[in-house]
Formats: C-alpha cells, sequence, structure tokens
C-alpha cells in the first residue's frame, strides 16, 4: 500500500498552496484521480485522517474525481471507455490503441477559509 | 471568508523532481541506471546473478537491494558475487522512491562503475508509481504469475522500457497463452522491448546481455 506516502505528498500540496494564500483552514480538497492509476479512495481517506491531524487541513473533506481510461483506437478511430478489464477495440477488435485519459493522479483544487482581510489592505 | 483556490498539481511531483537529481547524478558518473520490478518470486535476484555472470568483465556493477525487513539474504547474494551491494530497508513500505535511491547512490563508488541495478521490492503496483531516476524501467514478468498481469495491473506496464519474461524453460508445464499476454502488453505499451528468458537455464539471456551491454558506456 503505497497510499500512505501518497497521502502524506497530498498534504504537503495542499498545505503549500493553504499557506501562500494565508488561509487558517482547508475545508475541502478534490482529487482527480485515473482508474489505471491504481489508488485506492478508502486508502487515502483513512491515511488521510492520520495524517491531517494537527494541521490546518484537520477535518477536510476529501472529494474523488475519477475518471474512467478512455482509449481510441488508431485503425478505426473509435473512442471508448474501460467499464472493468482492459479490452481491444469494441469495434474492429484491433490493439492498436492510445491510453487518452486515466492515468490523472492530482490535486485539483481546494476550499480554504481565510480571516477577513481589511479592504484598505487588499486594494492598497 | 471561504475561497477557492485551484492547484492542478500532479501528486507525485516532487518525487519525481527527486528522481531528476538522482539521473542527473547518474549522468555525471556515466552509470546506466535500471530499475527492476517484479511481483514477489519473479526471480529479480536470480536475473541480477546470472545477468553478473555474463555480462563483460569491464563492466562495473553495483546493486541496490530494497526490502520491506531487514534481511540481507538477496544483497548477500549479490555480496557473494563479488559486487557491491546497498540493501535499503524500506521499514514496510512497498516500494522504493527516489529519496531512498538517492541515500543509496552516495553509498555506492559510483565513479568506478558502470551500471547499477536497483532491485525494486517485490510488488506490482506500488514501485509504478515512484520513479527512481534510472534510464530503464525493467519489468520481470514470470510464466507461473500468469498471463493476465497486464490487465490486471495496468499501471505497472505503462511506464516500462524493456520486459524481461522470465521461466520460460516452465511453458511446457502451465497454460500462459504468450499471445493474449502480449497482446495486453502490446495495448498499454505498443512496441515494448521484450525478452523472454529464464535463469535457470539461461536461454535468451544472450539478447538480453546484447541489449544492456549496448547501453553502457564504458569509461
Amino acid at each position: 500500500m503505497h497510499e500512505l506516502a501518497v497521502t502524506e505528498s497530498i498534504l504537503k500540496i495542499v498545505l503549500e498552496s493553504a499557506q501562500k494564500n494565508k488561509a487558517t483552514a482547508v475545508t475541502d480538497i478534490t482529487l482527480t484521480i485515473g482508474s489505471l492509476s491504481s489508488i485506492v479512495d478508502d486508502s487515502v481517506q483513512f491515511y488521510w485522517n492520520y495524517v491531517s491531524q494537527g494541521t490546518i487541513c484537520e477535518n477536510a473533506k476529501l472529494h474523488f474525481n475519477r475518471v474512467r481510461a478512455t482509449l481510441k483506437c488508431l485503425d478505426c478511430d473509435t473512442t471508448y471507455s474501460l467499464i472493468d478489464d482492459l479490452t481491444p477495440c469494441p469495434s474492429c477488435g484491433s490493439i492498436n490503441v492510445i491510453i487518452l485519459s486515466g492515468e490523472e493522479f492530482q490535486v485539483d483544487h481546494i476550499e480554504i477559509i481565510k480571516e477577513e482581510t481589511n479592504q484598505d489592505e487588499t486594494t492598497r | 471568508m471561504k475561497q477557492r483556490v485551484e492547484i492542478v498539481k500532479r501528486i507525485m511531483d516532487s518525487n519525481d523532481r527527486l528522481a531528476q537529481n538522482n539521473q542527473a547524478v547518474l549522468y555525471r558518473n556515466q552509470v546506466y541506471g535500471i530499475n527492476l520490478m517484479a511481483s514477489p518470486g519473479a526471480g529479480k535476484t536470480s536475473v541480477i546473478l546470472e545477468t553478473i555472470k555474463r555480462l563483460p568483465a569491464t563492466i562495473k556493477l553495483g546493486v541496490i537491494e530494497g526490502d520491506t525487513a531487514p534481511v540481507t539474504i538477496d544483497s548477500d547474494k549479490i555480496a557473494a558475487a563479488g559486487i557491491p551491494a546497498v540493501q535499503i530497508n524500506t521499514g514496510g513500505e512497498c516500494h522504493l522512491d527516489a529519496n531512498m535511491i538517492e541515500l543509496a547512490l552516495a553509498q555506492l563508488p559510483l565513479e568506478a562503475l558502470n551500471l547499477i541495478i536497483v532491485e525494486n521490492v517485490g510488488n506490482l503496483i506500488c514501485p509504478a508509481a515512484f520513479q527512481l531516476g534510472t534510464h530503464a524501467n525493467v519489468l520481470i514478468a514470470s510464466i507461473p504469475e500468469g498471463d493476465d498481469k497486464p490487465y490486471k495491473y495496468p499501471n505497472i506496464y505503462r511506464g516500462l522500457d524493456v520486459l524481461l519474461i522470465n521461466k520460460i524453460d516452465l511453458s511446457p508445464y502451465i497454460d500462459f497463452r504468450m499471445d493474449y499476454f502480449q497482446q495486453g502488453v502490446e495495448m498499454l505499451n505498443p512496441g515494448l522491448k521484450t525478452f523472454a528468458l529464464s535463469a535457470k537455464t539461461g536461454e535468451g539471456f544472450d539478447a538480453w546481455i546484447a541489449w544492456l551491454t549496448d547501453k553502457i558506456i564504458t569509461k
């Protein structure tokens, strides 16, 4: 299970961005995870509760934006999604395919709480 | 005040940056690096030992051994073959990462070496996510594991530079559909350089050794 190392990496990215934006708390984190990236949501959630303790990310809600693997057949141009296992082109049976999506593994955006800033200060 | 902050950052980014540093160290020392991955029991150590035996004497090799527990069985075997070996005990972690390799590289006499083989932790999932900075990601798939592995572990096949199909001497005894296996590989990694071999009989090793020797810069 490499999800612990991965979750620590998520925390680092989120904390960096939150601090840069002077956040006092992070409430939501949206991740995009492709189905080919072999990451288990439940494990990330489990480790998240543990690694985020005592940080401004504690209690932040994780949102998983799951992206299904999409392949394109180079012989007949059919684009298809993988439901489960890897399969050849459903139209012509070719294995001459490329993977268009499904390998994403990134932090997309976060929702943060900021102290109300003084209007003068922000416009100055 | 609530605010949305766009990030869009790859989660493996910091590991990948460390991996680039490792690659720079290898380039600077003119050392070719291999990240050898496989499931437990696929024959990683046997393939390394057979490779050591067959490489030209001019090629000086070092080995980095990754294990999840403090056992030195594999590194002892390598050291017994007269090869400098560094053992990394991952402390239960299922993979090696670029940071561990950085520490291990510092313990090897790089200026005197031409080749480093990193024996990753036996696992088909986790090592795939962590680039180490080596030049080639090599996977050993052994026939007894079954012909469905590319379909079940697509991620590791995606990032490969070379595939070694090991234990081909067992072909007569095992239902392994080579065409089905290779169809999966072809979809994930078209034209992947593949060598079928047996670390037990030595069959198929000549082509692998020739490929490897060709990559190595002699100093």
